[in-house]
């Protein structure tokens, strides 16, 4: 219990940590380095819960992928930072705004939820220990109750990306493209022309 | 109560260096073993010098970069830079933590140990982009963006390739998907996956013929350029651990694991971790094999062969399977 709560604070508190550093780290690189840092974490913190699954799909869906693509365009764009830094005032209540209403939120839903089992059992924040899997526990109830909606995100992240291929291609001309196809049909007969070149004169 | 976790931790280190220990030292023989069939390939000799057959060589090469000078460039981001090799090394013997070697031989088996894997190797790409950022130098850098693209790719159809296996297998513990193959591997039924899973970890380990990271005859060595000494034995060690773990995945998931190709007398008294163990060298040797006889591939059909063949194809494949499961009611539980 006491390595549980220890592995617990250290997770949170890097979590907690490396988030404030997203925000106050001068160079944006480190910034996404530190957001990552924060999502292990998360996943982490997940595995305490029991809830593994979510943890390993929080690793391979947004740090495998989603950051390292975040990572990519950070470093390839030439943002200037200074001038970034500029309307750090102008957007500061909107941003503390945001926050605020997130506490609230969060402050709502800790004082509500206090009357509910997870906070009357024994010991805050054990694992879950079930017989069934929790992998098999959330197939069974997203292609069951939640079918629909679960179809609907599916949706959703359909077309946004074809909008996404639709806002960015382009089809330029005299763009050279490899046909594979034609290039494995490609015999003697094809390949080669025979021309009666005239002696003093080009093709 | 303090006496029983120490004890508890005690364990936990002692079976952490069971696995790390062995796994290091394999990757010394691989290096020698990669050096030798490539000198047959091309009818060379290969290193014969230092210990019998030269058996010693990688240790040699190990002890001279070690004591090298560790160089950093002025101009690259230090702290990145000297994490970079860290992690890489630390991310490819991290995924060792669930692979059952034989049954009951696994430091942790959990529930999702084929996710947890998959999660592992698809952080790897994150040692090579910090380095070639924080190199500061434009080899390295274009190196870390083909190794971004090439390893996001190639995980598309290895995630397609792992579900239709845990179709079959119903489970995501590694010990229960070797365990499903019994009646036969999943070599077998699932052919073309295995075919595209392997090729796949070649790309996803930046092994030739997809080395395009590190292509020396374009960019120097790629997005290890600036790294010498012991960072630089960090990443190579990386390397050849996380080949090992891809083949260990590979025979976990297709080739039966710990188990004898046919459950008869002579066969079966063999213990599972030496089957294990030839099955993850022939898959190693498959490996050195692919380097020593294909040309490297050029970027635009790495991307192609990545997003236009693997993916449609293993999609269809995961369809198809599980179609086939459902018709003829052959879903595990």
């Amino acid at each position: 219990m006491v390595l549980y709560s220890l592995t617990f604070y250290l997770f949170s508190s890097v979590a907690v940590l490396s988030a404030l550093m997203v925000i106050s780290a001068k160079n944006p690189v480190h910034s996404v380095l530190f957001l990552i840092l924060s999502f292990v974490n998360a996943s982490g913190l997940f595995v305490l819960l029991g809830a593994e699954f979510l943890a390993m799909i929080l690793v391979v869906v947004y740090v495998g992928a989603v950051a390292v693509l975040f990572l990519f365009v950070v470093m390839m764009l030439d943002i200037n930072f200074v001038k970034l830094r500029e309307g750090f005032l102008q957007y500061l209540p909107f941003g503390a705004l945001l926050g605020i209403v997130l506490v609230i939120e969060l402050g709502i839903l800790f004082l509500t939820d206090r009357s509910s089992n997870i906070y009357n059992n024994q010991t805050p924040l054990q694992p879950i220990v079930n017989e069934v899997e929790n992998t098999k526990m959330i197939g069974q109830i997203l292609y069951t109750e939640y079918f629909y909606l679960f179809q609907i995100c599916g949706i959703i992240l359909l077309v946004a990306m074809i909008g996404s291929i639709t806002l960015t291609l382009r089809d330029k001309g005299g763009v050279k493209r490899q046909n594979i196809a034609s290039q494995n049909t490609v015999d003697a007969s094809t390949a080669i022309e025979k021309k009666k070149v005239k002696i003093g004169e080009g093709i | 109560m303090t006496y029983d976790i120490l004890i508890t931790g005690l364990i936990i280190i002692a079976q952490i260096l069971a696995v790390v220990v062995p796994v290091l030292i394999s990757v010394a023989f691989l290096v020698y073993a990669e050096r030798k069939v490539l000198a047959l390939i091309q009818l060379r000799r290969g290193p014969n010098i230092v210990g019998p057959f030269g058996i010693l060589q990688s240790f040699a090469d190990a002890l001279k970069l070690i004591t090298k000078e560790n160089i950093i460039p002025s101009g690259s981001n230090k702290i990145v830079f000297i994490l970079a090799p860290i992690i890489t090394m630390v991310l490819s013997l991290a995924g060792w933590a669930v692979i059952p070697f034989a049954p009951g031989w696994v430091v942790s088996d959990i529930n999702v140990g084929i996710m947890y894997l998959f999660a592992v190797s698809s952080l790897g790409v994150y040692g090579i982009i910090m380095a070639g950022w924080a190199s500061n130098s434009q080899y390295p850098f274009l190196g870390a963006l083909r190794s971004a693209a090439q390893m996001v790719s190639y995980e598309v159809s290895i995630g397609f390739v792992i579900i239709t296996v845990l179709l079959c297998v119903g489970s995501l513990n590694l010990s229960k998907i070797v365990l499903a193959q019994q009646t036969v591997w999943f070599a077998i039924p699932l052919l073309p996956m295995f075919i595209i899973f392997f090729i796949s970890a070649l790309a996803e380990t930046n092994r030739l013929p997809f080395d395009l990271p590190e292509d020396e005859s374009t960019l120097v060595a790629g997005f290890f350029t600036e790294y010498s000494s012991a960072s630089f034995v960090l990443f190579f060690l990386g390397e050849y651990a996380s080949m090992i773990l891809m083949s260990s995945m590979t025979v976990i998931l297709f080739l039966g694991g710990w188990l004898p190709p046919f459950d008869v007398y002579p066969l079966n008294v063999v213990p599972g971790v030496i089957w294990f163990t030839m099955k993850v060298i022939f898959i190693l040797f498959l490996f050195i094999w692919v380097r020593g006889t294909f040309p490297r591939y050029r970027y635009d059909q790495l991307m192609r062969l990545g997003w236009k063949v693997f993916l449609p194809f293993s999609l269809f494949w995961v369809v198809a399977t599980s179609g086939f499961l459902v018709y003829f009611d052959m879903l595990p539980n």
